[in-house]
């Protein structure tokens, strides 16, 4: 264990918001829908690199997309609030802005590096241009030419020769498709990244390389991150804080090496042994069995309890909120969403509660 | 570089093939159309006709037919394609050159204007989905359903005959010499309006419908959300890169098209009265002048592949994965 | 749509999910859809009129009579010809011809393009070289023109030689698309299996890959009907097929040559071409419907604009709709 490294900017201010995500409802579908994400609430810190990380299907990507407003037809926002602060304090509704209002924030405010930078680039025009588009867009008075220049700086500052600014996006390999992608996300100089699954076509050594320059990059030029993956491991590696998702829910919310050394829901749990860790102890294997709900017709009660070793008779009626783990000692900021740490909500809903399993009670 | 090597390549087959389908076409067919027609026409053919008529049809027994061949493309590569028959002695050529640039006007600025116009409706379509433009696609659909040759004659029944707005037939005002002055120009394209109008109406369709599906198709790829994410005004996002990237199937797709267009306009000319080439290239068919038909088969198949060669270098700019070395 | 917000997430889990469903609930999808539907009605409805034509038309379509050039009315439906010949009659008796020569030759027209293009694709190396290139070569070449003299240079042209010279000319599209799609085919992974089974050739060709160009052949079928129906009226109305043989063609063809327009006889031009244009949409909306099921992303979003306009949602790319609908309680 001590080989695990000390969780990173944790000499950060705790509670400084720069992203308030609050009951956020989305649905996919305008006359039957399914409900994808209801009333999810996460929080982003200043200069905190925050993980989000579920199964395929969970809704992680499209919490991402729903709070930059990108979600394609025939996504539906259906309620919630988006609080964006600024340096100054100034807060602004992201879901409440017009059309002008909200394309001037983008990328200025909040930039995204899209999952599978192979088809996020526009294989028509040159990467600089690209870069410098955004560059144009934003500030009208800076010249073609500069905002070239800027372009190159920009690759050059993600380890790209800025020779190759005149390069289109097929003359490139794929992990420097993925760093245009990061050097174009920095253009503005943004204050929240959103990494969707970034890494995820690369080959180990260039996943390794990007999330060491992830991390360098933050902290030379302090934006917050939100780092989408279903790669645990590489999350304790990067991320301040974690937050699981399941059934279009959040489940498990705290520090990262929490969630690391002591998960507290048995999703979290399952989750952290389906990956290998990159470095530290090594730890059994196994997968969670079965798989995720149908979005389209969920249960009732509990989401995960069909695949969950520790389900009881109430998690089958009585939807699960996210409290404070029922483990003594643990931070109070962590939050989890389990009847197992909730016995208050169970009694009330008339079912015996029933105590912490060891497993999710480490200390 | 290589890309454009594949394509010259190909061309250069496809006109050879035109050609080898000329040259075998008459030979393969059942009957013996010549005879018929040498007697039908007893006396009024020289025996200069008649000789190029049977040379033409591999009656010539004195020849292999390897040497009918060669001195086919002999003939060919000197710019001879034989004796018009429905207008003897005129060599076929000369007649050629006197439709071809009627039609290749009539067809060029038509199919410009409407693959501009299609093209920019279908960005339109295809980028607001959901709107009042939606009703065009249905109506679209219908004018590219009819055959051209039936739209001009609805065409002349609305504006030349009940509004009298546009002459009927012909392509210029008869009384006039043709020549390059203002008045003569108007004329051209006073009587050309209505075969162009005709043209414009039943290919935009395709255009528009081809747009229009390309454009729902890209703006579903990634780089347009990262445009959007990146705040790009709408104009720039829409065709930079949505209609940038669409546009590109849609070039590739005037190669099938334009086949179809030139096909649609031949017929078309017979019913304006248009001299063009379809014109002699029917009034040929219904004489049985063989020699101009085919003639104007090949001389079509010849533009239409030099408008592809075109288009595959447009192609070639627009999209620079074709220009990719190796 | 559930399929498409999986897509989001993860697409290369996604396309085995979606191309898994059931045959049935697809072409159950298929027959859903409003457009194909439309079209099948109204092919329904010439196939109808091309059987029992003979039955229902009210006059010899040869026959002359006395009222000349008359426009429609209760005794002569679509009006009469300058020989005092039914319109109506001759139009309801030239939709068999219509159809019979349009379906051999859109038949004879698929069966090359599957051989040729299924061939191209699966054998590859050169083979598929030579056999592309033919069909590319047959792709440039204008059709019609080449229609047009083959046909002008045969002796005579009945039906069945018109339907062959139209497949022969008309086979290279479909071909290029089934080339293009075994070639994507032959690649996966269930073919891969079957053929380090040691299936035979034949056998993977027929049960692994045909099966799953069924929408593409059929909607190279539809198109190659289409092309044959419009070549097919364009040669009668040039009069290179017997101009006593009735088809729609064939009235168009005395109508123009019998100076209908100057006459303004309307109803002798109008009324075929109608017909014309019915069987083209019909047969468009039928392929639009395949289109929108093979390509979801064609499909409309479900719901009418004036329902969508009310609850205040405009869908687009890059700026998801916010409505408060939902519940906003959740501490």
């Amino acid at each position: 264990m001590s080989a695990l490294p000390e969780p990173r900017g944790s000499a950060r201010p705790a509670h400084d918001p720069v992203l308030e995500i609050k009951n956020l409802s989305v649905d996919y579908g305008y006359d039957d829908p399914t409900h994808v994400l209801r009333q999810i609430s996460l929080t982003l810190n200043r200069g905190e690199v925050l993980g989000l990380a579920g199964e395929s299907g969970c809704g992680k990507s499209t919490l991402a997309y729903a709070a930059t407003r990108l979600l394609p037809p025939p996504g539906l926002i259906t309620g919630g609030e988006v609080i964006f602060t600024d340096r100054d304090g100034g807060k602004s509704d992201i879901l409440a802005l017009n059309d002008k209002d909200l394309r001037a924030s983008r990328w200025q405010d909040m930039a995204i590096v899209f999952q599978g930078a192979m088809n996020s680039l526009n294989p028509v025009f040159r990467i600089g241009r690209q870069i410098a588009d955004a560059i144009t867009a934003h500030e009208p008075a800076t010249t073609k030419k500069d905002a070239l220049a800027r372009a190159a700086d920009l690759l050059d500052l993600v380890g790209i020769n800025p020779d190759r600014a005149r390069d289109f996006p097929h003359q490139l390999s794929g992990g420097m498709r993925q760093r245009v992608m990061i050097a174009m996300a920095l253009a503005l100089d943004p204050q929240v990244l959103i990494m969707d699954e970034p890494t995820t076509a690369l080959d180990v050594v260039m996943q390794r390389q990007i999330v060491e320059q992830i991390a360098d990059l933050r902290d030379r030029l302090g934006f917050s991150v939100i780092f989408i993956t279903h790669d645990v491991s590489l999350l304790i590696e990067i991320a301040d804080r974690i937050a699981i998702m399941y059934a279009g829910e959040i489940v498990e919310d705290a520090v990262a090496q929490d969630v690391y050394r002591r998960p507290r829901h048995p999703y979290s749990d399952g989750l952290l042994h389906s990956f290998p860790p990159l470095r530290g102890a090594r730890r059994e294997l196994g997968g969670i069995p079965g798989s995720p709900p149908d979005m389209a017709n969920l249960p009732t009660g509990c989401p995960f309890r069909d695949r969950c070793a520790f389900a009881f008779d109430a998690c089958a009626h009585i939807t699960p909120e996210l409290v404070t783990p029922a483990v003594p000692g643990d931070d109070p900021r962590r939050s989890v969403a389990c009847l197992r740490h909730d016995p208050a909500r169970v009694a009330a809903g008339g079912f015996a509660p029933v105590p912490v399993p060891d497993q999710l009670a480490l200390r | 570089m290589r890309f454009f090597g594949r394509r010259l390549v190909f061309y250069a087959i496809t006109f050879w093939a035109a050609v080898t389908i000329n040259f075998f076409l008459p030979r393969l067919l059942p009957g013996d159309p010549v005879s018929a027609l040498i007697a039908k026409k007893q006396g009024q053919l020289s025996t200069d006709a008649i000789a190029s008529l049977k040379a033409m049809f591999g009656l010539d027994s004195n020849q292999t037919l390897w040497q009918q061949y060669l001195h086919y493309w002999g003939d060919l590569l000197h710019g001879d394609l034989g004796t018009s028959i429905s207008y003897y002695p005129a060599p076929v050529t000369s007649i050629i050159k006197q439709g071809l640039p009627w039609t290749i006007g009539l067809v060029g600025i038509s199919t410009i204007i409407a693959f501009t116009l299609g093209t920019l409706i279908g960005t339109a379509i295809g980028w607001r989905r959901g709107t009042w433009a939606d009703a065009l696609l249905p109506i679209s659909t219908f004018f590219s359903s009819v055959p051209y040759f039936w739209l001009a004659l609805i065409v002349i029944t609305i504006f030349s005959v009940n509004l009298e707005w546009f002459p009927s037939s012909g392509s210029y005002d008869r009384d006039m010499v043709p020549n390059l002055s203002w008045d003569f120009i108007g004329s051209v394209i006073y009587y050309g309006t209505l075969p162009a109008l005709t043209i414009i109406l039943t290919s935009i369709a395709g255009w528009i419908l081809g747009m229009r599906n390309m454009s729902v198709t890209v703006s579903s790829e990634d780089y347009v959300t990262v445009a959007q994410a990146k705040g790009l005004s709408e104009r720039r996002v829409m065709f930079g890169y949505a209609a940038r990237n669409a546009i590109l199937p849609q070039i590739s797709s005037f190669a099938l098209s334009l086949g179809f267009i030139v096909g649609g306009t031949i017929v078309m000319e017979q019913v304006f009265s248009y001299q063009g080439i379809g014109f002699y290239l029917l009034s040929a068919t219904s004489a049985h002048d063989y020699p101009l038909m085919q003639g104007c088969f090949l001389v079509i198949t010849l533009a239409v592949l030099l408008a592809n060669i075109v288009a595959d270098f447009v192609y070639g700019v627009l999209d620079p994965r074709t220009r990719q070395e190796g | 749509m559930a399929a498409e917000l999986l897509d989001l997430e993860d697409s290369a889990e996604l396309t085995s999910v979606q191309t898994g469903p059931s045959g049935k609930k697809r072409r159950f999808l298929f027959m859903r859809n409003a457009k194909a539907l439309t079209g099948l009605g109204i092919l329904g409805f010439f196939v109808l009129i091309a059987i029992i034509g003979p039955w229902i038309a009210p006059y010899d379509p040869d026959a002359r009579s006395k009222e000349l050039l008359q426009p429609p009315s209760w005794d002569h439906l679509m009006g009469t010809t300058h020989t005092g010949q039914d319109v109506f009659s001759q139009v309801v008796l030239g939709t068999r011809s219509v159809l019979v020569i349009a379906f051999v030759a859109g038949f004879a027209a698929t069966l090359l393009g599957i051989v040729i293009g299924i061939t191209a694709g699966y054998i590859g190396g050169v083979g598929d070289e030579s056999l592309s290139a033919l069909s590319n070569v047959f792709l440039v070449i204008p059709q019609l023109p080449l229609i047009i003299i083959i046909t002008g240079s045969l002796p005579s042209a009945g039906g069945l030689s018109v339907a062959l010279v139209i497949a022969i000319t008309g086979w290279a599209w479909g071909a290029r698309v089934l080339r293009a799609q075994t070639l994507s085919l032959r690649r996966r992974d269930f073919v891969e299996a079957a053929r380090a089974n040691g299936e035979k050739t034949w056998r993977i060709v027929m049960a692994e890959i045909l099966p799953n160009l069924t929408a593409i052949i059929a909607a190279g079928f539809i198109g190659t009907v289409g092309f044959a129906v419009l070549s097919q009226i364009t040669l009668s109305f040039l009069g290179l097929t017997p101009t006593d043989e009735w088809n729609w063609g064939t009235v168009l063809y005395w109508a123009q040559s019998q100076l209908a327009l100057q006459r303004h006889a309307w109803w002798w031009f109008v009324f075929p071409g109608a017909c014309i244009a019915l069987l083209g949409m019909a047969l468009t909306l039928i392929n639009f419907g395949i289109d929108e099921f093979v390509n979801p992303r064609l499909r409309s979003t479900g719901m009418n604009a004036r329902d969508l306009r009310k609850r205040g949602i405009r869908p687009r790319i890059g700026f998801t709709p916010v409505v408060h609908e939902a519940k906003e309680d959740r501490a």
